[in-house]
């Protein structure tokens, strides 16, 4: 068991950091060359102002038409986008982790409000799957993956609430969540979890189509 | 059609090359008509058009007090008078031509004269080089043919497009539907309903499609893009494709003097240049059309997007380091083929651009002009609605009402004005010969 | 409703669809597809792709999914789905009826009106991916055949419907002669080398609806416009062969249109009130052709009535009584937020302006666009089944007192017309050149 832990908090963490730094990076460039390659014309549309525009208009809660038609759906996920990504990086326990392996250390949030963020998370999940599983456009869209994908991320946040409440069998749950979050980490550059690297790309792209070619919002 | 016209720079400057030596080529500054006068007389009078020669001026006019229109040159009107007039158009040899119609018939008038032939409709008419020969498209119950120097072929089409005239006027070409097809009949039409006709003598294989089509200098020749299918671009020469196809194909044209047939192809998603049927040119571009051979035959330019959105000249290949974002339109060869230059448009702002240098911004600029000697360069410009002619960058003192295309005399020493002046000279048409130094320095 | 269209794979009867299926194995299917994703689909299509989180918050955005009852099948990740997914996913080893299938979805189902790439949290557009099955059909030769015959229409005459070099010159003069009996001085300059604007029109102008041009005449006489339209081919700037994926068709004819304004060295080229055929000169078409923006500004006749009444070249003698209501066609809106000045221009020609609702960028589609209506008969009853929800924002507008509709745009006469006769709406349709002209004081 102790052998697995190490081996599950030691070298897999840089190789799940690697996987996740090199394979952004990779997805990353190779899209601007296929692009460069393929449709070369994108770059000259591309419109700073118009692009951050779109952005900022995206990443504002009810910021566009669509949000403000589904308000129980941008609320989960904005709260769960936001603690997805706020709990692991801020967790204290993850602080501590880090400062003893590489001795540097950054605020952190209380274990309470980790334990919130965490069940938002957890719960924007089950939302998630519900959705998928009773709303017929989204149903009709939804192959294997998706259950997977929505597994992966739901997976290391079940675990580490587990772990840090001490429930039964903690210690193998401290080991699944690790792993689960190092196969998440990993999984990012090359799922749909990808939209990561790829939203303000995406979204700054048809910005600036929308803003700067057609004068027209796009939210 | 005339769109194509515009782009056959070599083939302008041969039209005014030929017989212009016996123009008056004395200085100074000659009124020929004040078109106040007509305006007094006639009330309605069209936009005017000038002879290349510069010695008459004549425009489209409305008879007083009647509904009726005719054409008036020099302030001298047709003695005749029609329902309609239009298009007129001054053959290179002087003569001035209109399309006229009279109870819905229609025929083309020379110099107020016109042919026994009346057609349901004529249009788009066509000079030889010398201006001796004219070719024009017609249409009589719903049948489609050319009529050269007023005698209509005998064979008749279902439709025609796109006119081909040869420089010596004497032979002519179009795209023609060879098969009947039902409306929706998408069957039909993907097996070939159209080819080329030449003097009315259709070629032997139907395409799906046939655009531009070209006379060799000499006449005896007839190239087209063509589309075998939905997909396959390619030449066809005389009616033989070449062995290989492209996603697409921009107007063929032929070397004058080894009779070989170039054209831009895409192939890829990029274009190149093609002779006979294989990649020529060592390059791609993200565009390439227009091309153009000098006098000679030996040197090849065309108008190219070396990268998206940007434009330039590449001759045999090599671009020039200036590029426009906007377009790049007008290309001429110099006559001994060692110069180009081409209109450039950026930021909505035209410019003359010679062998890659620029000259001034203008609101509008047209084909520039080389002296016959290639050193000196005129075109003519638009700035604040007002219109002058530049030459090598430099613009003459004046600015006018109305301005047409400078000619260089055979010498290259002086150059011939057309102007509408303004002011005391308000609707006065001028001719000016001016030695070219004067202007340069 | 939703039956007549459900079913539709069982079938298809379009004698484009069959008779090019007829030629098809799934061995050409498969390289056919694998040619153009490997030569054409790049880093959009993939990244379109990878990211779509299959979340579902495009269908409501879609009219086929809202007048389906919120069939999944009609929404635009579910048109997707039904498409590019499988593509992809089978690399291409799909069979027949898939992808007579696909053609029908992308060319019939779908009107390309980018409403759902506005609804996209990732800005996906969607209106490309089903622009790229049209394209993957075109090649595969099962394009529906009554926009394939315009497409072949255009190939031939550079122009929509089949329009002879003598009929298009005629139609300009009848018209000349037409207005003359009105504004005796009026004209219609042919070929004039130098005027400020080129006016240039669709192929149904001079065939169907020859009365827009002599609107647009007297418009353009009144305001005192230095204004020709071109004698030779290039005067059509529609483009169906952009909505059959035919895109080297679509740059030839964009060269002809912007190479005739060049001839005629216009400083701008103004459009007819058509949605599409702006959707191709501003950036679909020229872009085919290495411009990155239009080489010769094209102004739609939306921003050019603007101009004339901002600027007082035209002045309204008496408004128009009856309200109206505005549709925004969304190749005007979401292709060059042409709202605002299509409203000024409403408020100063008419009484009373109702709002229908949603409006501006998020109107509903008339159904037609997208060259869905270009399909012609087979296809009539699923497009306007498909946009039940268009008719029922008119009659919401309709109840409010709202009798004309202004439509500047083509397809969406068409579209709407259909939608009006169908549901016994009894609304009439105008353009706004329509209602200029008459409300516009005119000489005597």
């Amino acid at each position: 068991m102790h052998d697995i832990y190490d081996f599950v908090s030691g070298p897999m963490v840089w190789v799940s950091l690697i996987i996740f730094a090199a394979g952004c990076i990779y997805r990353f460039i190779s899209m601007a060359l296929l692009a460069k390659e393929k449709d070369p014309f994108l770059y000259n549309y591309m419109s700073p102002y118009h692009a951050l525009r779109s952005i900022f208009h995206w990443l504002t809660p009810f910021g566009s038409e669509n949000m403000r038609k589904n308000p129980v759906f941008t609320i989960v996920a904005f709260s769960f986008h936001i603690c997805v990504v706020i709990a692991p990086l801020f967790l204290f326990a993850h602080i501590i982790l880090i400062k003893q392996s590489w001795n540097v250390s950054w605020w952190f949030i209380s274990d309470t409000m980790a334990d919130i963020m965490t069940l938002i998370v957890i719960a924007s999940c089950v939302f998630f799957l519900i959705r998928r599983i009773v709303r017929p456009e989204v149903k009709f869209l939804t192959s294997a993956s998706d259950y997977i994908i929505l597994a992966m991320v739901a997976a290391p946040f079940i675990t580490g609430f587990w772990t840090y409440h001490q429930f039964a069998g903690c210690r193998i749950m401290g080991i699944i969540h690790i792993l689960s979050g190092e196969i998440l980490l990993a999984a990012i550059p090359f799922t749909r979890l990808s939209h990561m690297i790829f939203f303000p790309i995406s979204r700054g792209y048809i910005g600036s189509e929308f803003g700067a070619i057609r004068h027209a919002k796009d939210w | 059609m005339a769109w194509q016209k515009v782009y056959n720079g070599v083939a302008e400057g041969e039209i005014i090359m030929t017989d212009i030596s016996g123009w008056d080529w004395d200085s100074g500054k000659k009124l020929i008509s004040d078109i106040s006068d007509w305006k007094k007389i006639y009330h309605w009078v069209e936009e005017p058009y000038v002879s290349s020669d510069g010695e008459k001026i004549a425009a489209v006019i409305k008879l007083p007090d009647d509904e009726v229109f005719t054409m008036c040159e020099n302030g001298v009107a047709w003695e005749n008078a029609f329902d309609r007039v239009w298009y007129p158009r001054f053959s290179p040899d002087g003569r001035l031509t209109a399309f006229i119609s009279d109870t819905g018939e229609w025929a083309l008038a020379v110099d107020g004269e016109t042919a026994e032939d009346k057609y349901d409709f004529a249009w788009d008419t066509r000079f030889s080089n010398d201006g001796k020969n004219i070719v024009y498209m017609a249409q009589k119950e719903g049948k489609y043919f050319a009529v050269v120097n007023d005698v209509p072929w005998e064979k008749v089409f279902l439709n025609m497009t796109g006119l081909a005239v040869s420089n010596d006027g004497k032979r002519a070409a179009a795209s023609v539907q060879t098969v009947a097809f039902k409306e929706a009949d998408i069957v039909k039409f993907q097996e070939g309903c159209y080819s080329a006709v030449i003097d009315g003598v259709v070629w032997n294989n139907n395409f799906v499609n046939v655009w531009d089509i070209v006379f060799s200098s000499d006449g005896k020749r007839v190239a087209a893009g063509v589309r075998t299918n939905l997909y396959d671009y390619t030449v066809a020469i005389d009616g033989v494709v070449w062995e290989k196809t492209f996603a697409s194909v921009w107007d063929p044209k032929f070397c004058p003097n080894d009779g070989s047939v170039t054209a831009p192809v895409r192939s890829s998603g990029k274009w190149f240049l093609a002779k006979d049927g294989q990649i020529f040119w060592d390059r791609k571009f993200e565009q390439l059309w227009h091309h153009m051979y000098s006098k000679d035959g030996n040197k090849i330019a065309a108008i190219v997007a070396p990268q998206f959105g940007r434009w330039t000249i590449a001759v045999d290949g090599k671009i020039w380091g200036a590029t426009f974002g906007d377009m790049v339109t007008d290309a001429v060869f110099s006559p001994d083929g060692s110069r180009v230059a081409c209109l450039g448009k950026e930021n909505e702002k035209w410019t003359v651009a010679v062998d890659g240098n620029q000259w001034d911004e203008y609101d509008m600029a047209w084909q520039p002009v080389f002296s016959p000697d290639g050193k000196n360069v005129a075109a003519k410009v638009e700035k604040n609605g007002r219109y002058t002619i530049v030459i090598n960058g430099k613009p003459i003192k004046e600015d006018f009402a109305a301005v047409w295309d400078p000619v260089f005399s055979p010498d290259s020493d002086k150059i011939l004005i057309k102007t509408i002046e303004t002011g005391q000279n308000e609707n006065k048409y001028f001719r000016r010969v001016m030695p070219v130094a004067d202007i340069t320095g | 409703m939703a039956e007549s269209v459900k079913n539709a794979a069982a079938e298809i009867t379009d004698a484009g669809i069959v008779g090019g299926a007829a030629k098809l194995t799934p061995e050409k299917i498969e390289k056919v597809i694998n040619n153009v994703l490997k030569a054409e689909g790049g880093a959009r299509l993939k990244t379109y792709v990878d990211i779509c989180a299959h979340c579902g918050l495009c269908s409501e955005a879609c009219h086929f999914y809202l007048s389906h009852d919120n069939d999944p099948k009609f929404s635009p990740a579910g048109k997707v789905k039904q498409t590019v997914w499988e593509i992809i996913k089978k690399k291409g080893r799909v069979d027949v009826e898939f992808i007579k299938r696909a053609s029908e979805i992308a060319s019939t189902e779908c009107n390309l009106c980018r409403r759902c790439v506005m609804y996209c949290p990732f800005g996906i557009d969607i209106a490309y991916l089903l622009l790229t099955v049209r394209r993957i059909c075109h090649k595969l030769g099962i394009t529906p055949q009554y926009i394939q015959d315009t497409a072949h229409s255009h190939s031939a005459t550079a122009n929509q419907m089949w329009v002879k070099e003598d009929e298009w010159i005629d139609s300009l003069m009848w018209q000349e002669d037409e207005a003359r009996a009105e504004i005796p001085d009026l004209r219609i300059p042919l070929e004039k080398e130098g005027a400020d604007i080129f006016y240039s029109v669709i192929g149904p102008e001079p065939k169907f609806r020859a009365q827009l041009i002599y609107q647009a005449a007297v418009i353009m006489h009144v305001a005192g416009m230095n204004w020709t339209m071109p004698a030779t081919p290039g005067w059509d700037n529609s483009d169906m062969c952009m909505f059959t994926g035919d895109f080297e068709m679509m740059a030839r004819l964009k060269k002809i249109h912007f190479e005739s304004a060049a001839r005629l060295k216009v400083k701008k080229i103004v459009m007819g009130e058509c949605g599409h055929a702006f959707r191709s000169v501003h950036d679909v078409g020229n872009r085919a052709l290495s411009w990155k923006m239009p080489p010769i500004p094209v102004i739609h006749a939306i921003e050019f009535y603007y101009e004339l009444i901002r600027d007082g070249k035209i002045k309204i003698a008496k408004k128009f009584d009856k309200p109206v209501t505005f549709h925004d066609p969304c190749n005007t809106v979401r292709g060059r937020g042409l709202h605002e000045m299509g409203r000024y221009v409403a408020n100063a020609t008419c009484e009373t302006l109702i709002e229908m609702h949603p409006n501006r960028e998020h109107n509903y589609c008339c159904g037609a666009g997208g060259g869905v209506i270009n399909c012609g008969p087979p296809y009539k009853m699923s497009r306007i089944d498909g946009d039940k929800i268009k008719a029922e924002q008119l009659a919401a507008v309709k109840a409010k007192g709202a009798q004309t509709i202004i439509a500047p745009c083509h397809n969406c006469h068409g579209g709407l017309e259909d939608l009006i006769h169908h549901h016994k709406l009894d609304m009439n349709i105008k353009f706004l050149g329509d209602i200029i002209y008459e409300t516009m004081e005119k000489p005597e």
